[in-house]
């Protein structure tokens, strides 16, 4: 099993990096790019004989715990078998 | 008293940290690698400034995983003393020990300089040898500092006299133009509700010795110090 765990900015934190990177971008084109924000991707692989209810429930916790921090950071989990 | 330095692999101002405490306040110190779960009998715990774990994931946020946060989350429930200066802040928002967390600076640069900072209350164990109000010279080195928190852990701090070091302007005024790192409210280092754990972004360690340009930093110590010895003397 494999879990993808993505950490984005909360909308109301700012992300100078994105910002950043869209100013950066806009001067060699790609003028239909409104807006970027920058995030982070994990990939988790898990270990065999765990049930996908139990495993999200785990990474759940991780993510919450360490992945992500949730004072400015929301995360989406994904589990593919 | 006695204070105990921690040391995370990355720390870089821990000997700047013992040697200020050793030689010019003239306490007794000792380091505390982050792989051990006991503090001894340190009376004052500080997590000193550096880029521990090469700041992987977030800052601080792979150090407060340490087996010593444990025993420095027990060390901070029963009271104790727990100073975090710069990456030490970062890991003692991680830690959940301080609300909030820093951000990248604003203007995406590592930002080496002095500052100037208003002490905004006077009381309590780190602070008590300067006067509300007063100015400091004081060196950050940072590329994460802003300080960044929610609403009501922002009026929870300032209900609680928690914010103790706001950037200003040469004559005190806070205003945006002289926020370094775009830190909400100018906050450049805020104490828990309890007032037994500081975290802040500048160097005090940096600026205490005149020979270094400033020494404006060392009344910390200096008031850790008097706390202390006020504590003891209620003790027997």
């Amino acid at each position: 099993m494999k879990a993808k765990v993505y950490v984005t900015l909360k909308p109301s934190v700012l992300d100078p990096q994105g910002k950043a990177i869209h100013q950066a971008i806009k001067t060699i084109g790609y003028p239909s790019v409104a807006d970027i924000r920058q995030g982070k991707y994990f990939e988790l692989n898990i270990k065999e004989g765990l049930s996908e209810e139990d495993a999200r429930q785990e990474i759940q916790h991780l993510a919450h715990s360490v992945l992500a921090n949730p004072v400015i950071e929301d995360y989406k989990i994904e589990i593919e078998k | 008293m006695k204070f105990g330095v921690v040391v995370f692999p990355g720390s870089n101002c821990d000997h700047d940290t013992y040697h200020v405490i050793s030689k010019i306040v003239g306490q007794p110190v000792q380091f505390i690698w982050h792989k051990s779960i006991s503090i001894d009998d340190c009376d004052v715990v500080i997590l000193p400034g550096g880029f521990s774990y090469g700041d992987y994931l977030r800052c601080g946020a792979l150090a407060s995983l340490s087996p010593i946060m444990q025993t420095i989350k027990v060390f901070a429930s029963r009271g104790g003393l727990i100073l975090g200066i710069c990456n030490g802040f970062q890991i003692l928002c991680e830690a959940g020990l301080l609300p909030g967390t820093l951000l990248r600076n604003q203007n995406l640069k590592f930002i080496c300089d002095y500052t100037r900072i208003r002490v905004e209350n006077s009381s309590g164990a780190f602070v008590n040898s300067y006067k509300t109000g007063q100015l400091l010279n004081l060196p950050i080195a940072h590329g994460e500092g802003n300080y960044f928190c929610s609403y009501e852990d922002l009026a929870m701090l300032k209900e609680n006299d928690c914010v103790l070091f706001r950037y200003c302007d040469e004559n005190g005024n806070i205003n945006p133009s002289v926020n370094p790192n775009g830190s909400i409210e100018n906050i450049a280092g805020i104490t828990n509700k309890e007032k037994n754990i500081l975290g802040m972004m500048p160097h005090p360690e940096r600026a205490s010795e005149e020979i270094l340009g400033s020494a404006d930093g060392r009344a910390i110590f200096h008031s850790l110090n008097i706390y202390m010895a006020e504590v003891e003397k209620k003790r027997r």
